[in-house]
């Protein structure tokens, strides 16, 4: 597909999911924290249904660099695993698809805090 | 003056958010964010061409967790979610910054009970609530599967 | 117990003594305050310490503008926001004076001065100081989220003003400035929810204040050339006003907030405008006083308000409690 179209789907839907879950934080009270755990479990639900490998292949990062793709990961991890290894698999799979987000955001988290100096806001 | 009158008139006169200038906000900070996400998946693939695309993703995500990092600790990042709102927090980027943001803040109170104790104040939830659904998904496609 | 108690002419202001952050120093009332600072870190290592050193300050300078010592001093009164109001406990570590510690959130200042009142015209005490402090840093990261978080302000926030104050009230002596009255406040809860609007969660304590103070001093807000609330912010002072005049209070022209004016709204971002201990005292301490020391305003009713919920009790599905205590000054 044409580089140019597909950055323009990428922006696109990326863009669309994240105003999606402006309008949520502008008219329910939802505190940041809670609209990542609901967009999490929405990737979820989508990968368990088999919807989200269909997005996927259309937009791209579009919906994998939203926490959206971080939920489906989980789930595409948890049904590889039982199909490969029954029920080890089942329950680690996830986990173990997760392990760049976790082992990344711990790892550099722990870095750059430690060599940031805390500052104030203007 | 009941409680209930009272706070029909607060809905009322308090100002609400403005919905269509976060609403732009929002989409075009995330959208330029998965666009970053997408140049950087697409350089990967270009150097390394034979890396198997799963791969792929999960160096994108370090290089955005890399990055979410950096800016950060220089102070960066809270402008881009103040500008961006849920353009910036539902990106993978979002969960990085709510870890690294409450672990710079509370160095002052030590490397261990402050920064590693404070680290998943905000992101705790994703984690757990993630890794439990991803089980629990797991089981149920084994009972399918049966 | 009625809510109003008059002091008998004897307490006056002897002096005040205001600093301010660097933000608040870019405000309208910039040149009113008595100290504005560079930076709001005062070569500390955190935020806490950068407070206490702040309130710390206050109460030094104010004994030096004044003359006195400690041991001239026979209370004081203080608080602010942060757990166990640790700022003053630790400021006052250094200064060997009785101390009373308070707690009434936003409104903490007025508390102070209250009470500061009431044990002078009570002839236990020639003196008085009252301080509070607060800061940007220390609240955002105790009461909502860490500086360097991506979280987007609601129109209905607030911005934490960093600074401190102090007033050194005198009886038995002449001062221009003198506290004749003040009504005490009852915690309110008209049942808000939203952390996010103290304005709306404090509004009731003020109305409820107000009247009460009008209604048993007879008085009408006419009778002040300015009423003040402490932090209600723009929103929130309009609420109020338009309340108070269905109850047949008209309030145009007299009333202002001080969250509102300390700063420039629309330049200064800081949502409906600025709160905290050191709000109302910052606003009182400079530029309410000087007012007054000049004579353009010579009745004045201040009532600062506060929002009485902790980290914990809006996660336990409670609302948000309000308190507001008001203080009449007059010239004389």
């Amino acid at each position: 597909m044409n580089t140019l179209l597909q950055y323009l789907i990428v922006f696109s839907v990326g863009g669309f999911i994240c105003m999606i879950g402006q309008v949520l934080m502008n008219l329910t009270k939802l505190t940041s924290a809670r609209i990542l755990v609901i967009f999490l479990l929405l990737g979820t639900l989508l990968e368990a249904i088999g919807i989200f490998s269909i997005l996927k292949n259309f937009a791209k990062a579009g919906v994998t660099i939203p926490i959206l793709g971080f939920g489906a990961n989980l789930a595409k991890g948890a049904i590889e695993g039982a199909k490969e290894q029954g029920l080890i698999g089942a329950l680690l799979g996830g986990t173990e698809a997760a392990a760049a987000g976790l082992a990344g955001a711990i790892f550099i988290g722990f870095i750059a805090a430690l060599v940031s100096k805390p500052r104030t806001d203007k | 003056m009941e409680n209930k009158e009272y706070l029909e008139i607060v809905k009322k006169e308090m100002p609400k958010s403005k919905h269509l200038k976060t609403m732009v906000q929002a989409f075009f900070t995330g959208g330029l964010i998965c666009m970053i996400g997408q140049g950087i998946a697409d350089i990967i693939k270009l150097i390394f061409k034979d890396l198997e695309l799963d791969i792929v993703l999960q160096f994108t995500t370090l290089m955005m967790i890399l990055l979410t990092g950096i800016l950060t600790g220089f102070g960066v990042y809270d402008k881009i979610g103040s500008f961006g709102g849920a353009g910036s927090v539902i990106p993978i980027t979002g969960f990085a910054n709510s870890i690294v943001s409450p672990a710079i803040e509370h160095k002052r109170e030590g490397i261990v009970l402050g920064l590693c104790t404070n680290m998943f104040k905000i992101a705790g939830p994703v984690i757990v609530i993630g890794i439990t659904a991803s089980v629990l998904v797991g089981i149920i496609f084994l009972f399918i599967g049966m | 117990m009625k809510h109003t108690i008059y002091f008998n002419g004897d307490v006056g202001i002897k002096d005040t003594f205001t600093i301010a952050g660097p933000k608040e120093g870019e405000g309208p009332l910039a040149n009113y305050f008595h100290n504005v600072l560079r930076d709001d870190i005062l070569g500390q290592k955190s935020h806490e310490k950068a407070e206490i050193l702040m309130m710390k300050s206050a109460i030094k300078n104010i004994l030096n503008r004044t003359d006195y010592t400690t041991e001239d001093i026979d209370c004081v009164f203080a608080g602010d926001l942060l757990d166990e109001i640790t700022s003053s406990n630790f400021a006052m570590r250094e200064f060997p004076i009785p101390f009373i510690g308070l707690f009434n959130a936003c409104a903490t200042f007025c508390s102070a001065l209250i009470m500061g009142a009431i044990m002078i015209t009570g002839g236990y005490a020639k003196r008085v100081i009252c301080a509070t402090s607060s800061h940007f840093g220390t609240v955002e990261r105790q009461y909502r989220y860490p500086l360097e978080l991506g979280a987007q302000r609601t129109p209905l926030n607030q911005w934490t003003v960093t600074g401190a104050g102090c007033t050194l009230l005198e009886g038995g002596e002449d001062h221009r400035v003198k506290l004749t009255a003040a009504t005490i406040g009852k915690v309110v809860d008209y049942g808000v929810t939203d952390s996010n609007d103290m304005g709306a969660a404090m509004t009731p304590a003020a109305m409820d204040t107000w009247i009460t103070h009008f209604t048993e001093t007879g008085r009408k807000p006419s009778y002040y050339d300015a009423i003040y609330t402490g932090d209600l912010g723009h929103a929130g002072s309009r609420l109020l006003k338009k309340l108070m005049l269905k109850e047949g209070y008209d309030l145009e022209g007299i009333y202002d907030d001080c969250g509102a004016l300390i700063f420039n709204r629309e330049a200064q971002k800081v949502g409906q405008g600025g709160s905290g201990t050191g709000c109302s005292n910052l606003v009182f301490n400079s530029y309410i006083y000087s007012q007054m020391m000049s004579g353009r305003l010579k009745r004045v009713l201040f009532v600062p308000t506060g929002a009485l919920l902790s980290r914990i009790t809006p996660l336990q599905g409670e609302s948000i409690p309000g308190i507001a205590h008001a203080v009449a000054l007059e010239v004389k």
